[in-house]
Protein backbone atom coordinates (compact mmCIF):
# COMPACT_ATOMS: atom_id res chain seq x y z
CA UNK A 1 0.00 0.00 0.00
CA UNK A 2 1.33 3.80 -1.15
CA UNK A 3 1.94 6.09 1.59
CA UNK A 4 -0.73 8.40 0.58
CA UNK A 5 -3.50 5.73 -0.09
CA UNK A 6 -2.46 4.76 3.70
CA UNK A 7 -2.99 8.35 4.63
CA UNK A 8 -6.01 8.67 3.28
CA UNK A 9 -7.52 5.51 5.35
CA UNK A 10 -5.85 6.85 8.61
CA UNK A 11 -7.51 9.83 7.76
CA UNK A 12 -10.86 8.32 7.88
CA UNK A 13 -11.02 6.74 11.55
CA UNK A 14 -11.53 10.60 12.49
CA UNK A 15 -15.04 12.08 12.25
CA UNK A 16 -14.28 15.68 12.81
CA UNK A 17 -10.59 16.53 11.56
CA UNK A 18 -10.65 18.31 8.99
CA UNK A 19 -8.90 16.41 5.52
CA UNK A 20 -6.01 18.74 4.65
CA UNK A 21 -4.64 18.21 7.57
CA UNK A 22 -3.42 14.65 7.33
CA UNK A 23 -0.26 14.76 5.65
CA UNK A 24 2.68 12.45 5.96
CA UNK A 25 4.71 15.11 8.57
CA UNK A 26 0.93 15.16 10.51
CA UNK A 27 2.02 14.96 14.18
CA UNK A 28 -1.20 12.94 14.65
CA UNK A 29 -0.74 12.65 18.25
CA UNK A 30 -1.05 16.66 17.97
CA UNK A 31 -4.78 16.27 16.47
CA UNK A 32 -7.75 17.81 18.79
CA UNK A 33 -9.60 15.02 17.99
CA UNK A 34 -6.76 11.78 18.99
CA UNK A 35 -7.34 10.10 21.83
CA UNK A 36 -6.78 6.17 22.75
CA UNK A 37 -9.82 5.08 21.01
CA UNK A 38 -8.91 6.79 17.80
CA UNK A 39 -5.36 4.65 18.40
CA UNK A 40 -7.90 1.38 18.35
CA UNK A 41 -9.28 2.21 15.44
CA UNK A 42 -6.02 2.64 13.56
CA UNK A 43 -4.87 -0.71 14.79
CA UNK A 44 -7.97 -2.25 13.40
CA UNK A 45 -7.43 -0.73 10.20
CA UNK A 46 -4.27 -1.59 9.62
CA UNK A 47 -5.16 -4.92 10.62
CA UNK A 48 -8.08 -4.91 7.55
CA UNK A 49 -6.81 -3.29 5.16
CA UNK A 50 -2.91 -4.04 5.11
CA UNK A 51 -3.10 -6.87 7.03
CA UNK A 52 -0.19 -6.05 9.12
CA UNK A 53 -0.35 -5.53 13.08
CA UNK A 54 0.78 -2.83 14.29
CA UNK A 55 1.08 -2.53 18.30
CA UNK A 56 0.54 0.56 21.02
CA UNK A 57 4.66 0.40 21.55
CA UNK A 58 4.24 1.29 17.87
CA UNK A 59 1.88 4.29 17.98
CA UNK A 60 3.95 5.70 21.21
CA UNK A 61 7.07 5.19 19.18
CA UNK A 62 5.47 7.01 15.76
CA UNK A 63 5.47 10.69 15.53
CA UNK A 64 4.31 11.17 12.27
CA UNK A 65 1.68 9.70 9.84
CA UNK A 66 4.79 8.62 7.98
CA UNK A 67 6.85 7.12 10.66
CA UNK A 68 3.59 4.52 11.88
CA UNK A 69 3.12 4.09 7.78
CA UNK A 70 7.02 2.66 8.02
CA UNK A 71 6.32 0.53 11.07
CA UNK A 72 3.30 -1.21 9.55
CA UNK A 73 4.70 -2.25 6.18
CA UNK A 74 7.83 -3.81 7.85
CA UNK A 75 6.24 -5.43 10.68
CA UNK B 1 -24.87 -38.76 30.25
CA UNK B 2 -24.95 -36.11 28.95
CA UNK B 3 -24.71 -32.00 30.00
CA UNK B 4 -27.45 -29.46 29.62
CA UNK B 5 -28.20 -26.11 30.06
CA UNK B 6 -31.43 -26.14 32.10
CA UNK B 7 -32.18 -22.15 32.73
CA UNK B 8 -30.54 -18.77 33.05
CA UNK B 9 -31.69 -16.01 34.83
CA UNK B 10 -29.49 -12.80 36.09
CA UNK B 11 -29.49 -9.64 37.96
CA UNK B 12 -28.35 -6.35 37.10
CA UNK B 13 -27.55 -3.83 40.58
CA UNK B 14 -30.23 -0.56 40.68
CA UNK B 15 -27.60 2.20 40.42
CA UNK B 16 -27.29 2.99 36.67
CA UNK B 17 -24.63 5.32 35.21
CA UNK B 18 -25.98 6.55 31.78
CA UNK B 19 -24.07 8.19 29.21
CA UNK B 20 -25.36 11.37 29.20
CA UNK B 21 -23.81 11.33 32.98
CA UNK B 22 -19.92 10.06 31.95
CA UNK B 23 -20.06 13.59 29.70
CA UNK B 24 -21.18 15.45 32.04
CA UNK B 25 -17.98 14.41 33.75
CA UNK B 26 -15.68 13.95 30.76
CA UNK B 27 -16.87 17.12 28.52
CA UNK B 28 -14.58 15.47 26.04
CA UNK B 29 -16.46 12.26 25.59
CA UNK B 30 -19.55 13.34 24.18
CA UNK B 31 -22.81 10.86 24.09
CA UNK B 32 -22.59 10.65 20.18
CA UNK B 33 -18.71 9.77 20.20
CA UNK B 34 -19.79 6.97 23.38
CA UNK B 35 -22.25 5.10 21.28
CA UNK B 36 -20.97 5.35 17.68
CA UNK B 37 -17.75 3.77 19.14
CA UNK B 38 -18.26 2.11 22.23
CA UNK B 39 -22.45 1.16 21.15
CA UNK B 40 -23.21 1.14 25.29
CA UNK B 41 -26.14 3.27 26.23
CA UNK B 42 -26.03 2.78 30.02
CA UNK B 43 -24.36 0.33 32.35
CA UNK B 44 -25.20 -0.77 35.96
CA UNK B 45 -22.79 -0.24 39.32
CA UNK B 46 -23.41 -2.03 43.04
CA UNK B 47 -23.97 0.16 45.60
CA UNK B 48 -21.16 1.18 48.17
CA UNK B 49 -22.18 -2.22 50.44
CA UNK B 50 -23.34 -4.58 47.85
CA UNK B 51 -20.69 -7.34 46.68
CA UNK B 52 -21.08 -9.70 43.66
CA UNK B 53 -22.34 -12.20 46.23
CA UNK B 54 -25.53 -9.75 46.89
CA UNK B 55 -25.77 -9.80 43.15
CA UNK B 56 -25.21 -13.47 42.84
CA UNK B 57 -28.19 -14.40 45.27
CA UNK B 58 -31.00 -12.05 43.40
CA UNK B 59 -29.64 -13.57 40.35
CA UNK B 60 -30.02 -17.34 41.62
CA UNK B 61 -33.92 -16.33 43.10
CA UNK B 62 -34.37 -15.59 40.10
CA UNK B 63 -33.30 -18.74 38.78
CA UNK B 64 -34.99 -20.85 40.92
CA UNK B 65 -38.60 -18.63 40.64
CA UNK B 66 -38.37 -18.11 36.84
CA UNK B 67 -37.79 -22.35 36.24
CA UNK B 68 -39.59 -23.31 39.31
CA UNK B 69 -36.29 -25.27 40.69
CA UNK B 70 -36.60 -26.93 43.72
CA UNK B 71 -32.94 -25.48 45.17
CA UNK B 72 -32.83 -28.91 47.30
CA UNK B 73 -31.99 -30.67 44.29
CA UNK B 74 -28.98 -28.43 44.02
CA UNK B 75 -25.87 -30.37 44.11
CA UNK B 76 -22.78 -28.29 43.34
CA UNK B 77 -22.31 -24.61 43.17
CA UNK B 78 -19.76 -23.18 41.05
CA UNK B 79 -18.77 -19.19 41.34
CA UNK B 80 -17.11 -17.22 38.61
CA UNK B 81 -16.09 -14.34 40.24
CA UNK B 82 -13.06 -11.99 40.68
CA UNK B 83 -14.52 -9.48 43.31
CA UNK B 84 -14.98 -12.17 46.04
CA UNK B 85 -16.33 -10.87 49.14
CA UNK B 86 -13.12 -11.54 51.00
CA UNK B 87 -9.37 -13.13 49.81
CA UNK B 88 -10.88 -16.23 52.40
CA UNK B 89 -12.65 -17.98 52.83
CA UNK B 90 -14.16 -19.50 49.63
CA UNK B 91 -17.34 -17.21 48.62
CA UNK B 92 -19.39 -20.29 47.17
CA UNK B 93 -19.26 -21.51 50.42
CA UNK B 94 -20.69 -18.44 52.01
CA UNK B 95 -23.29 -18.69 48.90
CA UNK B 96 -24.50 -21.80 50.15
CA UNK B 97 -25.35 -20.86 53.37
CA UNK B 98 -26.92 -17.67 52.29
CA UNK B 99 -29.30 -19.58 49.57
CA UNK B 100 -30.01 -22.29 51.86
CA UNK B 101 -28.90 -25.11 49.34
CA UNK B 102 -27.87 -28.32 50.79
CA UNK B 103 -24.91 -29.10 53.26
CA UNK B 104 -23.81 -31.96 50.88
CA UNK B 105 -22.57 -30.10 48.24
CA UNK B 106 -19.39 -29.28 46.80
CA UNK B 107 -19.09 -25.36 46.46
CA UNK B 108 -15.68 -23.57 44.84
CA UNK B 109 -14.83 -20.14 43.71
CA UNK B 110 -13.37 -20.02 39.90
CA UNK B 111 -11.15 -16.60 39.09
CA UNK B 112 -11.83 -15.63 35.49
CA UNK B 113 -12.69 -12.71 33.89
CA UNK B 114 -14.32 -12.59 30.79
CA UNK B 115 -13.76 -16.20 30.05
CA UNK B 116 -15.29 -17.58 33.36
CA UNK B 117 -19.00 -18.66 31.70
CA UNK B 118 -17.40 -20.93 29.48
CA UNK B 119 -15.01 -22.46 31.61
CA UNK B 120 -17.48 -22.46 34.14
CA UNK B 121 -20.05 -24.82 32.06
CA UNK B 122 -17.03 -26.99 30.88
CA UNK B 123 -16.20 -27.81 34.88
CA UNK B 124 -19.98 -28.35 35.49
CA UNK B 125 -20.19 -30.55 32.40
CA UNK B 126 -17.40 -32.12 34.04
CA UNK B 127 -18.96 -32.91 37.41
CA UNK B 128 -22.11 -34.02 35.65
CA UNK B 129 -20.21 -36.23 32.99
CA UNK B 130 -18.30 -37.57 35.75
CA UNK B 131 -21.33 -38.62 37.76
CA UNK B 132 -19.99 -36.58 40.72
CA UNK B 133 -23.30 -33.96 40.72
CA UNK B 134 -26.70 -34.34 38.87
CA UNK B 135 -27.46 -29.90 39.14
CA UNK B 136 -24.91 -27.53 39.22
CA UNK B 137 -25.63 -23.75 39.99
CA UNK B 138 -23.08 -21.66 38.04
CA UNK B 139 -23.36 -18.04 39.21
CA UNK B 140 -20.80 -15.91 37.30
CA UNK B 141 -21.11 -12.22 39.28
CA UNK B 142 -18.89 -9.08 38.46
CA UNK B 143 -18.43 -5.52 40.69
CA UNK B 144 -15.38 -4.65 38.59
CA UNK B 145 -16.77 -0.96 39.21
CA UNK B 146 -15.13 -1.19 42.76
CA UNK B 147 -11.97 -1.41 40.77
CA UNK B 148 -12.35 1.36 38.74
CA UNK B 149 -10.59 4.91 39.43
CA UNK B 150 -13.49 7.42 39.47
CA UNK B 151 -11.46 9.62 36.67
CA UNK B 152 -10.98 6.58 34.53
CA UNK B 153 -13.64 7.61 31.91
CA UNK B 154 -12.29 4.57 29.57
CA UNK B 155 -13.47 1.64 32.24
CA UNK B 156 -15.99 3.49 33.54
CA UNK B 157 -17.56 3.69 30.20
CA UNK B 158 -17.21 0.11 29.18
CA UNK B 159 -17.98 -2.06 32.70
CA UNK B 160 -21.26 -2.74 33.95
CA UNK B 161 -21.58 -4.75 37.36
CA UNK B 162 -23.83 -7.94 37.15
CA UNK B 163 -24.34 -11.72 37.97
CA UNK B 164 -25.94 -14.00 35.85
CA UNK B 165 -27.35 -17.92 37.13
CA UNK B 166 -27.14 -20.85 35.37
CA UNK B 167 -28.41 -24.35 36.13
CA UNK B 168 -26.49 -26.88 34.25
CA UNK B 169 -28.31 -30.60 34.41
CA UNK B 170 -28.88 -34.12 32.92
CA UNK B 171 -31.48 -32.68 31.04
CA UNK B 172 -32.47 -29.17 29.60
CA UNK B 173 -32.80 -26.75 26.43
CA UNK B 174 -29.33 -26.80 25.61
CA UNK B 175 -26.83 -29.68 25.03
CA UNK B 176 -23.37 -28.54 26.19
CA UNK B 177 -21.24 -29.56 23.26
CA UNK B 178 -17.40 -29.88 22.78
CA UNK B 179 -15.04 -26.70 23.84
CA UNK B 180 -11.78 -25.17 22.63
CA UNK B 181 -9.61 -23.68 25.27
CA UNK B 182 -6.39 -21.47 25.31
CA UNK B 183 -4.34 -19.20 27.80
CA UNK B 184 -1.50 -17.04 27.61
CA UNK B 185 -0.27 -15.54 30.64
CA UNK B 186 2.03 -13.65 28.90
CA UNK B 187 -0.81 -11.14 28.66
CA UNK B 188 -1.40 -10.79 32.56
CA UNK B 189 -0.02 -6.90 32.28
CA UNK B 190 -2.56 -6.16 30.00
CA UNK B 191 -5.70 -6.02 32.17
CA UNK B 192 -4.61 -6.46 35.80
CA UNK B 193 -5.87 -4.58 38.97
CA UNK B 194 -1.84 -5.22 40.62
CA UNK B 195 -2.11 -5.32 44.23
CA UNK B 196 -3.74 -6.14 46.99
CA UNK B 197 -3.04 -9.94 46.57
CA UNK B 198 -0.15 -11.27 48.17
CA UNK B 199 2.56 -9.98 45.14
CA UNK B 200 1.48 -6.64 45.56
CA UNK B 201 0.14 -6.30 48.70
CA UNK B 202 -0.18 -2.47 49.97
CA UNK B 203 -1.61 0.32 47.70
CA UNK B 204 1.22 1.54 45.09
CA UNK B 205 -0.11 5.13 45.21
CA UNK B 206 1.05 5.35 42.07
CA UNK B 207 -1.68 7.01 39.80
CA UNK B 208 -0.66 9.12 36.20
CA UNK B 209 -2.47 10.56 33.88
CA UNK B 210 -1.31 11.09 30.10
CA UNK B 211 -1.62 13.91 27.73
CA UNK B 212 -4.87 13.11 26.85
CA UNK B 213 -5.96 12.18 30.43
CA UNK B 214 -5.94 8.42 30.71
CA UNK B 215 -4.87 6.92 33.47
CA UNK B 216 -2.93 4.19 34.76
CA UNK B 217 -2.59 3.13 38.36
CA UNK B 218 -1.88 0.17 40.16
CA UNK B 219 -4.33 0.56 42.80
CA UNK B 220 -7.39 0.33 40.06
CA UNK B 221 -8.21 -1.25 36.90
CA UNK B 222 -5.89 -0.91 34.18
CA UNK B 223 -6.60 -2.14 30.77
CA UNK B 224 -4.57 -1.71 27.89
CA UNK B 225 -6.98 -1.51 24.89
CA UNK B 226 -4.24 -1.34 22.03
CA UNK B 227 -2.91 -4.58 23.50
CA UNK B 228 -6.20 -6.27 24.54
CA UNK B 229 -7.66 -5.42 20.44
CA UNK B 230 -4.08 -7.33 18.95
CA UNK B 231 -5.09 -10.17 21.37
CA UNK B 232 -8.15 -10.45 19.97
CA UNK B 233 -7.19 -10.36 16.65
CA UNK B 234 -4.84 -12.88 17.33
CA UNK B 235 -6.59 -15.25 19.36
CA UNK B 236 -10.62 -15.44 18.79
CA UNK B 237 -10.58 -16.17 15.09
CA UNK B 238 -8.76 -19.47 15.24
CA UNK B 239 -10.59 -20.28 18.37
CA UNK B 240 -13.65 -20.12 16.47
CA UNK B 241 -12.08 -22.08 13.94
CA UNK B 242 -10.79 -24.43 16.56
CA UNK B 243 -14.03 -24.65 18.38
CA UNK B 244 -15.87 -25.44 15.04
CA UNK B 245 -13.33 -28.62 14.16
CA UNK B 246 -13.74 -29.80 17.90
CA UNK B 247 -17.31 -30.16 16.83
CA UNK B 248 -16.94 -31.72 13.59
CA UNK B 249 -19.54 -28.83 11.99
CA UNK B 250 -19.02 -25.96 9.81
CA UNK B 251 -19.20 -22.16 10.00
CA UNK B 252 -22.76 -22.41 7.71
CA UNK B 253 -23.77 -25.06 10.13
CA UNK B 254 -23.88 -22.36 12.73
CA UNK B 255 -26.89 -20.44 13.53
CA UNK B 256 -26.29 -17.94 16.28
CA UNK B 257 -23.15 -16.43 17.40
CA UNK B 258 -23.05 -15.10 20.59
CA UNK B 259 -19.42 -13.95 21.51
CA UNK B 260 -18.33 -11.87 24.79
CA UNK B 261 -20.22 -8.55 25.05
CA UNK B 262 -16.85 -6.62 25.30
CA UNK B 263 -18.17 -3.33 23.37
CA UNK B 264 -19.38 -2.57 19.54
CA UNK B 265 -15.77 -1.84 18.63
CA UNK B 266 -14.61 -5.15 19.61
CA UNK B 267 -18.04 -7.07 18.84
CA UNK B 268 -17.70 -5.00 15.15
CA UNK B 269 -13.75 -6.11 14.32
CA UNK B 270 -14.66 -9.80 15.13
CA UNK B 271 -17.87 -9.79 12.90
CA UNK B 272 -15.83 -8.15 9.65
CA UNK B 273 -12.84 -10.46 10.37
CA UNK B 274 -14.46 -13.22 11.06
CA UNK B 275 -17.51 -12.41 8.06
CA UNK B 276 -20.33 -13.38 9.87
CA UNK B 277 -23.56 -12.19 8.85
CA UNK B 278 -24.97 -9.88 11.21
CA UNK B 279 -28.56 -11.70 11.89
CA UNK B 280 -26.21 -14.69 12.39
CA UNK B 281 -24.44 -12.11 15.41
CA UNK B 282 -26.15 -11.61 18.45
CA UNK B 283 -25.13 -8.28 20.36
CA UNK B 284 -26.68 -7.55 23.88
CA UNK B 285 -24.58 -4.70 24.97
CA UNK B 286 -26.22 -1.41 24.90
CA UNK B 287 -28.49 -1.73 27.97
CA UNK B 288 -25.78 -3.31 30.36
CA UNK B 289 -22.21 -2.80 29.18
CA UNK B 290 -19.38 -5.26 29.63
CA UNK B 291 -20.36 -7.41 32.20
CA UNK B 292 -17.41 -9.76 32.37
CA UNK B 293 -18.31 -13.24 32.89
CA UNK B 294 -22.14 -12.40 32.51
CA UNK B 295 -22.21 -11.03 29.01
CA UNK B 296 -22.58 -14.61 27.10
CA UNK B 297 -25.46 -15.82 30.00
CA UNK B 298 -26.91 -12.64 29.60
CA UNK B 299 -27.09 -12.15 26.17
CA UNK B 300 -28.61 -15.75 25.75
CA UNK B 301 -31.41 -14.97 28.27
CA UNK B 302 -32.32 -12.51 25.37
CA UNK B 303 -32.12 -14.42 22.45
CA UNK B 304 -33.75 -17.23 24.48
CA UNK B 305 -36.58 -15.14 25.39
CA UNK B 306 -36.84 -13.20 21.45
CA UNK B 307 -37.01 -16.63 20.20
CA UNK B 308 -33.63 -15.90 17.82
CA UNK B 309 -32.64 -18.98 19.44
CA UNK B 310 -35.16 -22.11 18.56
CA UNK B 311 -35.50 -25.87 18.60
CA UNK B 312 -32.39 -27.35 17.29
CA UNK B 313 -30.73 -24.35 17.10
CA UNK B 314 -26.59 -24.70 16.91
CA UNK B 315 -25.11 -21.60 18.97
CA UNK B 316 -21.24 -21.09 18.99
CA UNK B 317 -20.20 -19.13 22.12
CA UNK B 318 -16.72 -17.98 22.47
CA UNK B 319 -14.66 -15.55 24.55
CA UNK B 320 -11.51 -13.61 25.00
CA UNK B 321 -10.90 -12.99 28.34
CA UNK B 322 -7.72 -11.39 31.07
CA UNK B 323 -4.90 -13.84 32.09
CA UNK B 324 -5.07 -14.24 29.01
CA UNK B 325 -8.02 -17.31 29.19
CA UNK B 326 -10.49 -17.62 25.89
CA UNK B 327 -12.59 -20.78 25.52
CA UNK B 328 -15.16 -21.48 22.72
CA UNK B 329 -18.20 -23.99 22.56
CA UNK B 330 -20.88 -25.20 20.83
CA UNK B 331 -24.41 -25.46 22.54
CA UNK B 332 -27.11 -27.43 20.78
CA UNK B 333 -30.80 -26.53 21.53
CA UNK B 334 -33.08 -29.31 21.84
CA UNK B 335 -37.05 -30.23 20.29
Amino acid sequence: MELKKFIELFAEQFDDTASELFTPSTIFKDLEEWDSLTALSVIAMVDEELEKRITGADIRTSKTIEDLYNLAISN
Amino acid sequence: MKAYIKGISYYLPETIITNEEISRRFPEWSVEKIISKIGILKRHVAGEHETASDLACKATEKLLTEYNIDKSTIDYIIFVTQSPDYILPTTACILQDRLGLSTSIGAIDVNQGCSGFIMGISLAKGLILGGMAKNVLLITAETYSKYIHPKDKGNMTIFGDAAAATLISTEGIAEIKNFSFGTDGRGAPNLIVKTGAQRFLKPMNDLVFDEKGNLKSSDHLFMDGAAIVNYTLDYIPPLVVDTLEKNGIEKKDVDLFVFHQANKFIMDLLRKKLRIDEDKFYKYYEETGNTVSSTIPIALYHAMSKSVVKSNSKVLIAAQGLGYSWAGAILEFTD
